[in-house]
């Protein structure tokens, strides 16, 4: 059997024939070859697995691929726009960047963070990345990171 | 030697999805199913519990797609929040933030940004998890939850609704579509606090404090308390002490005292869970004495 699912991803409309307990984020890594989009922890600690549905952060580990249908996703791949590139350059900068695997998902959830705030304070920061476990510990480094994306951006800014 | 190994990384199991576009349609598809069917909202629980073969359900409907499911709106007097409303959306809106500001804090607490994106408040309440942070803002609130079945629908106090750990009067046909909260007059302070150990942890304690003073009399109390008994509970004994007293630092330390008195975190589903039963008595007071101070405080900005 099987549903068949219309959706965008990345910019590029897919039409899929999933089952009804196939997981979205299997459906985007081992079918769509989209590997930048991580599996951890598999119920919703650790944020690896996050990704853009609709322009906001879901755990595509505890998503339904069915749910994809009519719905526009961007996984770490499709992050192109400004605000996203400025933060993959400040991320190394700043050294956020250590063994690298839970990058992905704090790239998607911190392009969101900027998009919502554009001068997110420290604490603010801290409250929008809870949901991504770093375990090489980089916290002070991805929170300095994303605080020089914001100030990045916000120069690039006419004044 | 047995290995209790889970795989999260599938659902290994098949069931049938539905995606009903009406309540209606969803009743009846639960009317066929009954105990087998499970409804899917935010996933953010259920899948974890399907992916850890706790559940196994053999249908799930996706109330998601429900056209007006989802709606906040109010009407005399009343909040009415659709029970696949995400945390998320309840949290940013601005009759919450106004009316309620327990209920704001509260869900603003939960889990991460994700969690609060996918997750929904109908969901929370059916979960019913003794450290749940919705339960006591809603029962300070004197909340109702409505229910729909395949031939009608009934409307109960969230009070009665969530019995024990994981357990609620949902029946086996039943959905629940939306969380009515009630406006407190003007005048009314509301707070909610939570102690937890960081992040995303769940609540070792948490507690809600609703107070109407006049000219600084308590004219109305309520305080519930969560993760310290099978289900989220109201201190009865320490709001009646409140009431008709003035509302000094000494007296709110009293009423802090007898609250304590009244917790019961003894029950083995959580016992030792992240704290032991002792020190949830204790911050169960101290928490009390706090969300009572600033709920005084902002009674007094809200007149």
């Amino acid at each position: 059997m099987g549903k068949i699912v219309t959706f965008t991803i990345n910019g590029t409309r897919k039409q899929e024939n999933v089952e009804a307990n196939t997981l979205l984020m299997n459906l985007i890594r081992e079918r769509l070859n989209l590997t930048g989009t991580k599996y951890a922890c598999g119920i919703g600690e650790c944020g690896a697995c996050t990704i853009l549905m609709d322009g906001k952060p879901v755990l595509s580990c505890l998503t339904l691929a069915v749910d994809a249908d009519g719905r526009n996703i961007v996984t770490v791949e499709g992050l192109n726009d400004e605000i996203s590139r400025v933060l993959r350059e400040s991320f190394l900068e700043e050294g956020a960047v250590q063994c690298g695997f839970c990058t992905p998902g704090f790239l998607v959830t911190s392009s969101y963070l900027l998009k919502e705030k554009p001068s997110p304070t420290e604490e603010e920061i801290k409250q929008y990345i809870k949901g991504n476990l770093c375990r090489c510990t980089g916290y002070v480094g991805i929170i300095r990171g994303i605080k020089k994306a914001a100030e990045k951006l916000e120069e690039q800014q006419p004044a | 030697m047995s290995i209790n190994v889970v795989n999260t990384r599938i659902l290994s199991e098949p069931f049938e999805y539905f995606e009903p576009s009406s309540v209606e349609e969803a009743a009846s598809i639960l009317a066929e199913y009954k105990e087998h069917g499970s409804v899917l909202a935010g996933g953010t629980d259920l899948l974890v519990r399907m992916k850890q073969k706790r559940i196994e359900p053999k249908c799930l409907v996706n109330a998601k797609r429900i056209a007006n499911l989802k709606t906040i709106e109010q009407n005399n007097g009343v909040l009415s929040i659709g029970a696949t409303a995400t945390m998320l959306e309840i949290e940013t809106n601005e009759s919450v933030k106004e009316n309620f500001p327990g209920l704001h804090e509260a869900i603003a607490s939960i889990g991460s940004v994700q969690i609060r994106n996918m997750g929904t408040l109908g969901g929370n309440l059916c979960r019913a998890s003794p450290a749940g942070d919705s339960p006591p803002p809603l029962l300070v609130l004197d909340a109702k939850v409505k229910l729909v079945d395949s031939v009608g629908s009934r409307v109960l106090p969230v009070e009665e609704f969530i019995k024990g750990p994981g357990k609620t009067a949902i029946k086996p046909g039943e959905i629940l579509v939306e969380v009515q909260v009630p406006i407190p007059p003007r005048g009314t302070g509301m707070s909610f606090l939570k102690i937890k150990r960081a992040g995303m942890d769940l609540a070792k304690v948490n507690a809600c404090a609703l107070l109407a003073l006049e000219n600084n009399v308590v004219r109305s109390c309520c305080i519930a308390l969560g993760s310290v008994a099978p289900t989220a509970i109201r201190v009865k004994k320490a709001e009646a002490s409140l009431i008709g007293k003035k509302a000094t630092d000494e007296k709110l330390l009293e009423v802090a005292q007898i609250a304590s008195e009244e917790v019961r975190p003894y029950a083995e589903s959580h016992r030792h869970r992240r704290s032991t039963a002792q020190y949830r008595i204790d911050v169960s007071g101290v928490l009390v004495r706090r969300t009572l101070e600033l709920a005084r405080e902002r009674s007094v900005k809200r007149r």
